[in-house]
């Protein structure tokens, strides 16, 4: 057991492309659930529309890169707007479950048969980041060396950027939470009829809510797709969404910091548990495993982790017992 | 001898005070004294008027208003005995539920499918049943929320406090005279959730007058208040009418109605069965028979005789088992 790599693998995977992914889609999240409260189980459909809207325009239409940003960002507003106009006059219980069915058609019609020229089915799209890789500035190599920590110059890139978006995303949330337009959102979250009755356009206030999240959780989406240079359907599975809800509920719903901090924290405990228990199998401490079963059992952890989370601390990390929108008890 | 100057202003400020309540209350009495004293009356100057409002749940019909009308600067109660419709016809009047039939204006503008966030900007605003603070949100951030037209409210001006900062002052500052007035400056920190009762009945009606209503629409505003706060409340209420408001308020509470009500509209099953002044309601026998029964001062023996049948059927119980009478 080398304790030295499996302390270097977690961190370095804390701080991370992926990591960066999930925590933009966690403070788009963060702006939705925790500060709205809508019950939106369908974050993944966003970083799935914004990827896919990236990659089809560059890969199956071979426009510019820039062109899939757009239609990609497009992609997710317009999901947004079409999941929002029906669903935001529901109850937030049927907002969740409305959600998280939108997420699965989604992902079923991107891997569907029907549109495998366009979209790839299951195998899903590649090589449409290039573009994204040739604007580093970072020299050719194999890669820098932090301390022990190593990162290819491309994910390194990717994370440059994707830590930029999550400070600049930070400071909106920061900013609107503080403004008169958060303050509506805290007020519809507690009782949206009381918010009603004094004149605010409750509706449209969600709906700027849902769009504004639903933006913030697509560019995670083009990182994830951007980090592997692939997109492919079974990424994008609700397995994400409870991902994001765990990394935003650890962290601290209607925090600024809250989904950074659940994400770098989820981040860690993820690739800790894989690789020491992939380690221990190897060294056979561990016998009723096979290396190829490690990473499933983390899964089940993240499962048993939310349950605790939501049992014994529903504010996270961060939070404030008063002021969360979550009562589990 | 501080105490005793204290003792005096106040007593000066009383006095003021009641002129001033003469003064409205007697204005708004005397624009009532014509009025006739029968259901759906014309008021020489309403501000709200409804027509045929009809609200059915399924076989039941909930709400059915020929027509009513409130006058502007008075204090209108609506009252009746549980199940009559008042919530309903609240929630109809404010948008926050659709009718089947009918038409209502305030200040003479339609409100048919006006949403409910319109009807609170026109300046109709209401409070509710089960009192709903925002929990979660502290006492001023309950106020601030109150205030209409605010530029912050806006997602883009949001993000540039720059340009909310100074109007954000002046309505702290409003928020701030109103929680005085209402006693709440003490708890202006403090998480709306932690307040008892009372003080979250005050906190919502304080938190209306953020809207700067024309007409103040209160829901049992005395539903769950001990009798101490309820002296203040009530004097909240009567002020609103000195500062020119109108109040149509829901109450089960006849004392209350009969202290501070201008006029009186009387609910039963979904109707207007009464209107007037409210110690003339009070003794009209459709009102008394609304609430208490048409035989209420009749023993079930005399009921049974009158309609013809048995009284032991009327009970429900049979020869063999003895009335509640023989046992004692």
């Amino acid at each position: 057991m080398d304790w030295g790599f499996i302390f270097t693998a977690s961190v370095s995977y804390a701080l991370g492309a992926l990591t960066v992914a999930y925590c933009l889609a966690a403070i788009g999240l963060n702006l939705q659930f925790g500060y709205t409260g809508l019950l939106n189980f369908g974050q993944a459909a966003f970083l799935a529309s914004a990827g896919y809207g990236m990659a089809v325009m560059v890969t199956t239409f071979e426009l510019s890169f820039w062109v899939g940003i757009t239609v990609g960002l497009l992609a997710t507003l317009a999901l947004a707007l079409l999941l929002g106009l029906p669903t935001l006059r529901l109850r937030a219980d049927y907002l969740a479950i409305v959600t998280i069915a939108a997420a699965e058609v989604v992902r079923l019609v991107v891997r569907s048969v029907k549109f495998k020229e366009t979209l790839g089915g299951s195998d899903g799209l590649q090589q449409f980041a290039n573009r994204f890789y040739e604007l580093s500035p970072l020299s050719d190599g194999f890669g820098i060396n932090f301390g022990p920590f190593l990162f290819s110059n491309q994910e390194l890139w990717v994370m440059i950027v994707g830590w930029s978006l999550v400070a600049l995303f930070s400071l909106i949330t920061f900013l609107l939470a503080r403004s008169p337009w958060g303050r509506i959102l805290k007020g519809i979250r507690e009782d949206e009829d009381a918010v009603r009755s004094l004149g605010k356009n409750v509706y449209w206030y969600k709906m700027q809510a849902l769009m504004l999240g639903a933006m913030m959780a697509g560019f995670g989406g083009f990182i994830i797709g951007i980090f592997f240079n692939a997109v492919s359907p079974d990424i994008y599975a609700t397995a994400l969404t409870f991902a994001i809800y765990t990394i935003l509920i650890l962290g601290g719903a209607a925090r600024v910091a809250g989904p950074i901090l659940g994400a770098i924290l989820f981040g860690f405990l993820f690739q800790f548990v894989n690789v020491t228990l992939s380690e221990a199998v190897n060294a056979d401490y561990i016998t009723f495993l096979d290396s190829s079963q490690t990473a499933q059992i983390r899964l089940v952890l993240v499962g048993a982790g939310l349950m605790l989370l939501m049992i014994y601390r529903p504010q996270g990390i961060l939070g404030d017992r008063r002021e969360i929108a979550l009562d589990a008890r | 001898m501080p105490a005793d100057s204290a003792d005096t202003t106040d007593a000066a400020d009383t006095t003021v005070a009641v002129g001033e309540t003469t003064s409205r209350k007697e204005v708004a009495t005397a624009a009532l004294a014509d009025v006739a004293r029968e259901p759906g009356a014309a008021k020489p100057d309403p501000v709200l008027v409804a027509d045929g409002i009809v609200r059915r749940f399924g076989g039941l019909t909930a709400v059915n208003v020929d027509h009513v009308e409130v006058q502007r600067g008075a204090i209108t109660a609506l009252i009746g005995p549980n199940g009559a419709g008042k919530t309903t016809f609240f929630n109809l009047l404010t948008g926050f539920d659709k009718p089947d039939d009918g038409t209502w204006s305030f200040n003479e503008r339609p409100l048919n499918g006006v949403p409910p966030f319109r009807v609170a900007r026109m300046g109709m605003v209401r409070t509710f049943q089960l009192t709903k603070v925002l929990s979660k949100l502290t006492v001023i951030e309950n106020m601030r929320l109150g205030a209409t037209g605010q530029r912050g409210e806006r997602l883009f001006f949001g993000l540039i406090p720059p340009l909310w900062r100074s109007q954000e002052r002046d309505i702290t500052a409003r928020a701030d005279d109103l929680l005085a007035r209402f006693n709440l400056d003490s708890k202006r920190a403090e998480f709306a959730g932690s307040l008892s009762g009372g003080q979250r009945k005050l906190l919502e009606m304080a938190r209306a007058l953020m809207v700067e209503p024309e007409l103040v629409m209160l829901d049992e505003p005395m539903a769950g208040v001990n009798p101490a706060l309820t002296q203040s409340l009530l004097g909240h209420v009567k002020d609103l009418r000195e500062q020119g408001m109108t109040v149509l308020f829901v109450e089960h509470d006849m004392d209350m109605v009969r202290d501070i009500s201008d006029w009186v509209i009387v609910m039963a099953q979904g109707a207007v069965i009464a209107e007037g002044p409210p110690l003339e309601v009070m003794s009209d026998q459709r009102v008394i028979d609304a609430y208490l029964g048409a035989h209420h001062d009749l023993s079930l023996a005399e009921v049974a005789a009158e309609e013809g049948i048995d009284a032991p059927e009327l009970l429900g119980t049979h020869d063999s088992t003895p009335s509640p009478k023989d046992a004692s």
